[in-house]
């Protein structure tokens, strides 16, 4: 399009920003309907039993209860909680309810009774009798000979190897990496460990169900995939997908937490058991170890440069544990070979990862998927290997970072759980990435000398470099419908998803852009399976790119039709009409034009035509954005305190729709990669119960915490997207973590490859493994 | 109706309180929170986001001063004038702190707009022209996951400045390199 852009790339005002504001009644549990009742899960306090015998008497008894559910009352389907595109690649290992409890926090029973304090008191009447079995609560011991066994259900299906407790096996070779090492000059390989974070949404998981007045099942909740819910909810309740519609409202918040059908099943076999409206919602304590968490690693990894720091080869060796249930599990961890290693350009690359079942809390997917983890791991080596060589990191990843017209040919052997496609890079801007962020940190002069006197605060700087993808290649599909109405707007119906991250802005920037409106003439309904057509969901950062495609293309075949009819009013050919300012106007010397709404008026009313079309986009491609992030911390070596001064995150997200939106992606998965990098951990005890599951005890960063932030927009035009966007919202929270590591052993010498970084570890590393001189060495730096 | 351990008790008591500037008399339960009750009277605007006074999402002001309504008896209201979120805007003229809340992209999912708008209101009630130590100060009891802090300061400095929208681009805050 020749002209100025009007909407894309403009700083607008959320298009549902008013009413989040104002505290209006937007999100799932802000109804009330009339004869809802309270619905709970009775948790398992077992990390691992075989329920021997349940009795419901009692609870059913209680005055004001009007159903319990367990095992015997429901139907048995195995299925995966995880949110994917059928046929998913999760295996099939969990159930609606199960006669075995497999982490504390598992399903037991559920109830629904008049008002919460009764659901809860009837909780405590269910009579259960456990036969409690050897738990498997360290990933390390899971595949060793003689353990107990998870998944000993023989109607599980898609487990690699049950017997050894793998819930998953990935190995991916390209080249040789024999071959690599044994060419190299400098081979370096090192272990690195990450922990088990929690999404923690501002809006816990919650969901509404209720039979309709035609009998069928309405499930309002909080969900990042209502088409996935709405196909499994069927599945697992045995009923038509026809007779289930998912309802999606504001959304407190995701992170891939809610990429999962974790309430809607048993919600909806409430409502389906009492015939009355039931709400279920997971307190925070609940959200903390019964929702959904990353999955921790432990990543060895291995890599072999030349003495001028080319690098030849890189081997990623991944233990992975997804918990009691495998969602989620192979991709997660596939991603962290394949988004991960293809950062550099090695000829020789080795994948193979382990996921393994353990009885703790499931994880699932999570804002990076699989990518935070591996980009610890490998940012931390190369700045070690940068470093042995005698060069600036910096340097390092100029030289050897993947670069436009690149072919990455790991991601064709490693797709979403079974062959991908290949990856080529048509956009890049990571090298502007790279420049503009160490200038925004202060790089080539705070790497060189540090004002650290004799003082026990030592300053340092580290970076990292990282990139993701854009929606699932050949997987991730989505559609839009448009219509016109009167007053020359148009409805827009999009079954994406948003949950707080701005999806319905773009994609209605996006549709205005294309049919020359202002942003208020587009009127979005997203997420609802009886109104909008089809989308995978929020995920995979997915919806810009391909839902965002959809719009496109519906709203170009809706600007012809428009174009159509105009072009029969004024008399011109379609050639010189143009859309712009809710008109339609000849670009010839004529200046002739006609007003949206006039036109709208003609279409309806003389021509008897409604203007409408729809249109479905996918990609076989999965463009990467780019990032570099550079931190400046400051540690005390009296206590081990890390304080992280400064993180300046320069991203490459091809076109920023709207970059008001994208800088706020950049700044808030900074903030939960900080939160990685430096406290956040849900800790379990020697029983697999959680141990901290609260915001005062599970610290995540507040206005206080927070360093100087830094956001930079590198934009570039990516062929694949629409106006050339890609996505945004993932990649920026895989840096922190290695940089603000290197930036601590920039400062006082010591690595540490464990997360979080803990003040104990750092004062641990900094006596054990402070060589004689480094004092000495600091002071003189 | 029940009480909290689920045994039949039918006492209720009167609450007499304004909110947002309209006097009510609720028949509440001894034990319930406010925050139970402001939802149950469809105060949505309250959120419900970890009923231990760690998040701030249901931030309510309580004579002007902001109090996590979760933390709160429903019956130590008694008398009191409290101010939601839904209160903030003036009829449908929304307060400069919402309008720089929107300008400055400060809003995301918008489950801790609605507390930290009251507690930013609060500040700038006693304090208009705040440094950016003590908006993060003001902000400091509300978690949110999704801004990284950043946006929402950015708002309350802007509102207190009665600064136009900034320019496309252009951050007081942040310095931006682009």
């Amino acid at each position: 399009m020749s002209r100025d852009r009007l909407v894309v790339g403009h700083n607008v005002r959320k298009v549902d920003g008013v009413k989040l504001v104002t505290g209006g009644a937007a999100f799932t549990d802000d109804v009330q309907i009339p004869g809802m009742l309270y619905g709970k899960i009775l948790p398992s306090p077992h990390a691992h039993a075989r329920i021997r015998r349940i009795d419901t008497t009692k609870a059913k008894a209680l005055p004001g209860v009007h159903a319990v559910l367990t095992y015997k009352d429901v139907p048995r389907v195995p299925h995966t909680t995880a949110g994917q595109a059928w046929p998913e690649p999760s295996p099939y290992d969990t159930y609606l309810l199960d006669s075995k409890v497999r982490f504390v926090g598992d399903r037991v029973a559920a109830v629904a009774a008049e008002s919460r304090a009764i659901a809860e008191r009837a909780l405590g009447l269910v009579e259960v009798e456990y036969e409690i079995l050897p738990a498997v609560l360290d990933m390390e011991q899971a595949m060793v000979e003689g353990v107990a066994v998870i998944h000993d259900e023989p109607d599980s299906t898609k487990i690699y190897d049950r017997e050894h407790n793998i819930a998953g096996y990935i190995l991916r070779e390209i080249g040789s990496v024999e071959q690599g090492f044994r060419e190299s000059d400098y081979i370096i390989e090192r272990e690195f460990r990450t922990s088990r974070q929690q999404h923690a949404p501002l809006e816990p998981h919650v969901t509404i169900s209720w039979l309709d007045a035609d009998g069928r099942l309405v499930i309002r909740t909080s969900t990042q995939v209502p088409y996935h819910c709405r196909r499994q909810v069927a599945m697992i309740l045995q009923i038509p997908v026809s007779r289930v519609h998912v309802i999606k409202p504001r959304i407190g918040g995701g992170f891939g937490g809610k990429q999962e059908m974790l309430l809607e099943d048993i919600c909806g076999a409430l409502a389906l058991a009492t015939r009355r409206p039931v709400k279920m919602e997971f307190t925070r304590e609940e959200e903390f170890y019964m929702a959904r968490s990353r999955h921790p690693q432990r990543l060895r990894m291995k890599m072999g440069v030349k003495r001028d720091g080319t690098v030849l080869a890189s081997q990623l060796t991944v233990l992975a544990t997804t918990g009691a249930y495998g969602s989620h599990s192979t991709t997660v961890q596939g991603n962290t070979g394949s988004k991960v290693l293809p950062l550099y350009r090695a000829p020789h690359m080795r994948f193979e990862c382990h996921v393994v079942y353990t009885n703790t809390p499931v994880a699932g997917a999570f804002r990076g998927y699989g990518c935070p983890q591996g980009f610890f791991a490998q940012e931390t080596l190369v700045d070690e290997i940068a470093c042995e060589l005698g060069m600036d990191p910096l340097e390092f990843h100029r030289k050897n970072v993947i670069r436009l017209g690149d072919t990455d040919l790991l991601s064709a052997q490693l797709g979403e759980g079974k062959e991908g496609l290949p990856r080529l890079v048509r956009s890049c801007g990571l090298p502007r990435c790279m420049e503009s962020a160490a200038l925004a940190i202060g790089w080539a002069q705070k790497r060189k000398s540090f004002p650290n006197g004799h003082t026990h605060l030592r300053r340092g700087v580290g970076m990292a470099c990282t990139m993701q993808g854009s929606g699932i290649a050949g997987v991730d599909w989505a559609s839009a419908f448009l219509k016109i109405n009167e007053d020359g707007s148009f409805f827009l119906q999009v079954g994406a998803s948003d949950v707080g991250a701005g999806a319905d802005t773009v994609l209605s920037q996006i549709a205005a852009e294309t049919l020359g409106v202002s942003l208020d003439k587009i009127i979005i309904t997203s997420g609802d399976t009886d109104i909008t057509p089809f989308d995978v969901g929020a995920y995979a950062s997915s919806t810009t790119i391909i839902s965002g495609g959809a719009v496109n293309k519906a709203a170009g075949k809706v600007r012809a039709q428009v174009l159509a009819l105009a072009s029969k009013m004024l008399d011109a050919p379609v050639e010189q009409l143009d859309c712009g300012n809710n008109e339609v106007f000849t670009t010839c010397a004529c200046r002739k034009s006609v007003k949206m709404s006039d036109l709208a008026m003609q279409a309806m009313y003389k021509e008897k035509f409604q203007i409408m079309d729809g249109a479905s986009h996918f990609n076989t491609d999965s463009p990467p954005p780019f990032c570099a992030t550079f931190a400046e911390v400051e540690v005390d070596t009296e206590t081990g305190q890390v304080r992280v001064l400064h993180l300046a995150t320069a991203v490459d997200p091809g076109t920023a729709i709207n970059p008001m939106q994208a800088e706020g992606q950049v700044e808030g998965a900074v903030a939960q990669g900080l939160g990685f990098a430096l406290t956040e951990e849900l800790v379990l005890d020697a029983n697999g119960a959680p141990v901290n599951p609260n915001f005062l005890d599970y610290k995540i960063f507040g206005a206080q915490d927070m360093p100087k932030l830094t956001t930079i927009l590198v934009e570039t035009d990516e062929p694949l997207g629409p106006y050339g966007a890609k996505s945004i919202s993932e990649v920026p929270i895989n840096g922190p973590a290695p940089a603000i590591a290197n930036a601590i052993f920039h400062a006082v010498g010591i690595r540490i490859r464990k997360l979080p970084i803990r003040p104990e570890d750092v004062l641990r590393a900094l006596h054990a493994e402070r060589p004689a001189n480094l004092e000495e060495e600091l002071l003189t730096r | 109706m029940f009480g909290s351990r689920g045994v039949f008790v039918m006492k209720t008591m009167e609450l007499h309180l304004t909110v947002n500037g309209i006097s009510q008399n609720w028949s509440i339960a001894p034990g319930e929170l406010l925050l139970d009750v402001l939802r149950r009277q469809s105060y949505f605007g309250v959120k419900r986001g970890c009923e231990k006074g760690e998040c701030g999402a249901c931030a309510v002001l309580v004579d002007g001063k902001p109090i996590n309504s979760c933390l709160m008896f429903a019956a130590q209201a008694e008398g009191r004038n409290i101010l939601t979120i839904e209160g903030v805007a003036d009829g449908g003229k929304l307060d400069p702190l919402q309008e720089a809340f929107l300008d400055h992209g400060a809003v995301q999912c918008g489950f801790c707009t609605g507390g930290m708008v009251i507690s930013a209101k609060a500040l700038l009630d006693g304090c208009p022209d705040p440094s950016e130590d003590q908006v993060r100060e003001a902000l400091a009891g509300h978690l949110c996951r999704c801004t990284g802090y950043l946006k929402p300061v950015e708002a309350v400095l802007a509102a207190a400045s009665k600064r136009k929208p900034r320019a496309r681009r252009a951050k007081p805050v942040a310095e931006v390199a682009r």
